[in-house]
């Protein structure tokens, strides 16, 4: 995944505000990102950039070598489907569907018919330890609950990218280092992860961090050593 | 998961806020097929109406105002049954069929039935002077009624009272009674029946009509002259006409002969009904513009608020892939669904109410019309498909950022 020098600016009330300025990443396959700055420094922005989500004003978003934005919409739509997962603050989940239900929707949208979504979406949800909650829906379930479904989700098409805007932003510590443990399994099955974070604990479980001030990309720092990252608690899985 | 599903599910977990427009499409289609229904069978009774009297014509009494034609000879006026000689010796052309009536009120086991004396064919054909006048020496072929075919069986009297309203043969002490008369007296053909005072026998049961005929018996007119006591009077005289006489003015020439007497055609009769359906059609296009608007605007004005209110989960499904299809797919299978739902109740609503309220308004029984329902299902879809049209398109358009930024 490659952005290059882009920007993206909004026009509100008639002034221009630089969301990104000229911003230029690399990040290989595997990576773990995570990416902190002050609010308003263009965090999610980046983040909905990266998931072909928002045209960017200037420059170029590389995927897999193909440019993203030369696709037109409904491509892009589809480049989601198969290859990037999106994980919310606000987790999104379709209030009127059941936890298995909304792990089934991206499965529909990719064809797979329904006794086989049923069957992924159970295996899914049963992963992130919510077996028992299959018929529940989102405001029958704990917000930690809720996160871990939307995981569920975001997994089901075997995404190799997934970008997370401030995942644990809605969690108390305890529920917010769940919600880790399971990003960092699933990095650890070598899918891209690229989380935006307030939080430093939470920027320390990803590999290498990346600071974000007023659209600009200003520092790139490894994070804390592997090795003090795997005594972290895990008692999820 | 499917579409369907997906749709389903979003309606019923907020099917309150999808009643409104639910029930103003609804209520719509109810209101039309319910029109178009009732307006169906009340043609169709005109038609019958006309098809079973064409070109019969009424004489009444000047002060008399008709409503309905069977029972037209219900009322207290008379004339003299003297009006019946002056026709029948008249020169005029295309009477076919005389046949003058007196009605009592009659009540037997405490119910009101109508006796109604008539004056049997057999009667004028014995009047020398009004066979010497010559109208039944006339040929009556190509009027549409009683012609005797050599050879072919005699109708019986039953027949012949019903669909022709003429009679061949009656005796003083003999009686037909309508089909009500005889189950709510539980009298049969032969039994002997005491009507104020006198003993009849019953010749006849006549098969049900659905007109005020079923609640009559019917006696020879003289017997009755006799019973009400006013000497040679009748209510009204009913003549079987020609079409092509009644268009050559034969109106107008009973008119001259009878100037105390009114002159009335089933075509006369039936109009008002012509005209209440004519109006009742007007109606139902009216009705149906104001469902187009209303439910119309309804469904749209709906539509818009739950795009609106859905926006983040439009976002959400956009990010996890959906392109902007699925989402248009989504909203207008969900009017499609609205439609369909709007179109089957509102027909059924709508029958019930054309059935329940059909013989009291326009006087007629109203039976269910299966092809309704395919009508109401179709302008109930377009409608709701039309109205959500736009909002589906905006939320297929929508800005997926622009809806997962705001917290
Ligand atoms: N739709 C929009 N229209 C106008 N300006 C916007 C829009 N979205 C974001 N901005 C502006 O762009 C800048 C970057 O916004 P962004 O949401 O990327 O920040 P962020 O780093 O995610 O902040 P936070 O930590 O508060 O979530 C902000 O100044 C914001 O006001
Ligand atoms: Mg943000």
């Amino acid at each position: 995944m490659r952005l290059e020098s882009v920007s993206k600016s909004y026009q509100h009330r008639g002034r221009t505000v630089a969301a990104l300025d000229n911003a230029s990443l690399e990040i290989p396959a595997g990576d773990f990102v995570a990416v902190v700055g002050p609010s308003g420094s263009g965090k999610s922005t980046l983040l909905l950039v990266l998931g072909g989500m928002l045209s960017p004003s200037t420059g170029k978003v590389h995927l897999n070598g193909h440019s993203l934005y030369e696709l037109s919409p409904n491509q892009r739509a589809e480049v989601r489907r198969q290859k990037v997962g999106f994980v919310f603050q606000t987790f999104n989940l379709v209030p009127y569907l059941t936890a298995l239900e909304n792990v089934q929707i991206p499965l529909y949208l990719a064809g797979v018919d329904e006794p086989a979504q049923k069957e992924r979406a159970t295996a899914l949800l049963e992963r992130v330890g919510l077996g028992d909650r299959l018929d529940h829906k989102p405001p029958e379930l704990s917000i930690g609950q809720q996160q871990r479904v939307a995981l569920a989700r975001v997994m089901a098409n075997d995404p190799e990218i997934i970008l997370a805007d401030e995942p644990t932003g809605n969690l108390d510590p305890e529920t917010g280092q769940q919600i880790l443990d399971l990003l960092e399994d699933i990095n650890r099955e070598g899918r891209t992860i690229v989380m935006v974070t307030h939080d430093p604990r939470a920027a320390a479980r990803a590999k290498r961090t990346l600071r974000l001030h007023e659209g600009r990309i200003s520092s790139a720092s490894n994070g804390v050593p592997a090795a003090t990252r795997r005594d972290s608690n895990r008692t999820m899985m | 998961m499917h579409l369907r599903k997906l749709v389903w599910r979003e309606m019923f977990e907020r099917k309150n806020q999808l009643a409104t427009s639910f029930l103003a499409i609804l209520l719509g289609i109810a209101v039309v097929v319910s029109i178009k229904n009732i307006t169906f069978f009340s043609e169709k009774a005109v038609a019958a109406q006309l098809d079973a009297l064409g070109a019969n014509v009424l004489i009444l009494p000047k002060s008399v105002s008709l409503q309905d034609y069977y029972s037209a000879d219900m009322q207290n006026d008379e004339f003299p049954e003297e009006y019946v000689q002056r026709l029948a010796l008249s020169d005029i052309q295309g009477l076919d069929n005389l046949s003058p009536k007196l009605s009592l009120p009659v009540k037997l086991k405490d119910r009101s039935f109508t006796l109604t004396g008539i004056l049997p064919k057999s009667e004028f054909q014995a009047k020398a002077m009004w066979s010497g006048a010559g109208i039944f020496a006339r040929p009556a072929e190509g009027c549409g009624t009683v012609a005797d075919v050599p050879g072919a069986l005699r109708p019986t009297a039953k027949e012949t009272l019903v669909r022709q309203r003429v009679i061949e043969d009656l005796s003083d002490t003999e009686a037909l009674i309508g089909a009500d008369v005889a189950t709510l007296l539980g009298t049969k053909e032969g039994d002997s029946l005491d009507v104020l005072g006198r003993t009849f026998t019953v010749t006849a049961v006549l098969p049900q009509t659905g007109t005020v005929d079923d609640s009559r018996i019917f006696a020879h007119l003289h017997a009755v002259q006799d019973m009400a006591g006013k000497g040679p009077v009748i209510n009204a005289i009913e003549i079987v006409g020609c079409c092509k006489e009644i268009s050559g003015g034969l109106v107008q020439k009973i008119n001259k002969l009878l100037p105390d007497a009114k002159v009335v055609t089933v075509t006369q009769v039936v109009d008002t009904q012509v005209k209440t359906n004519g109006m009742m059609a007007r109606l139902s296009l009216i009705f149906l513009g104001i469902i187009v608007l209303v439910g119309g605007a309804s469904i749209a004005n709906y539509m818009y608020a739950n795009v609106y209110e859905r926006r983040r989960e439009i976002g959400t499904l956009m990010a996890l892939g959906a392109g902007s299809g699925v989402i248009l797919k989504m909203f207008l299978l969900k009017a499609l669904l609205l439609g369909l739902a709007g179109g089957v109740c509102g027909y059924i609503l709508g029958t019930v109410l054309a059935v329940a309220l059909g013989p009291r308004l326009a006087g007629i029984p109203v039976l269910p019309m299966p092809v309704l329902v395919v009508w109401a299902i179709g302008i109930s879809v377009v409608i709701a498909l039309v109205a959500s049209y736009f909002p589906a398109r905006r939320a297929a358009r929508l800005d997926p950022c622009a809806t997962l930024q705001e917290v």
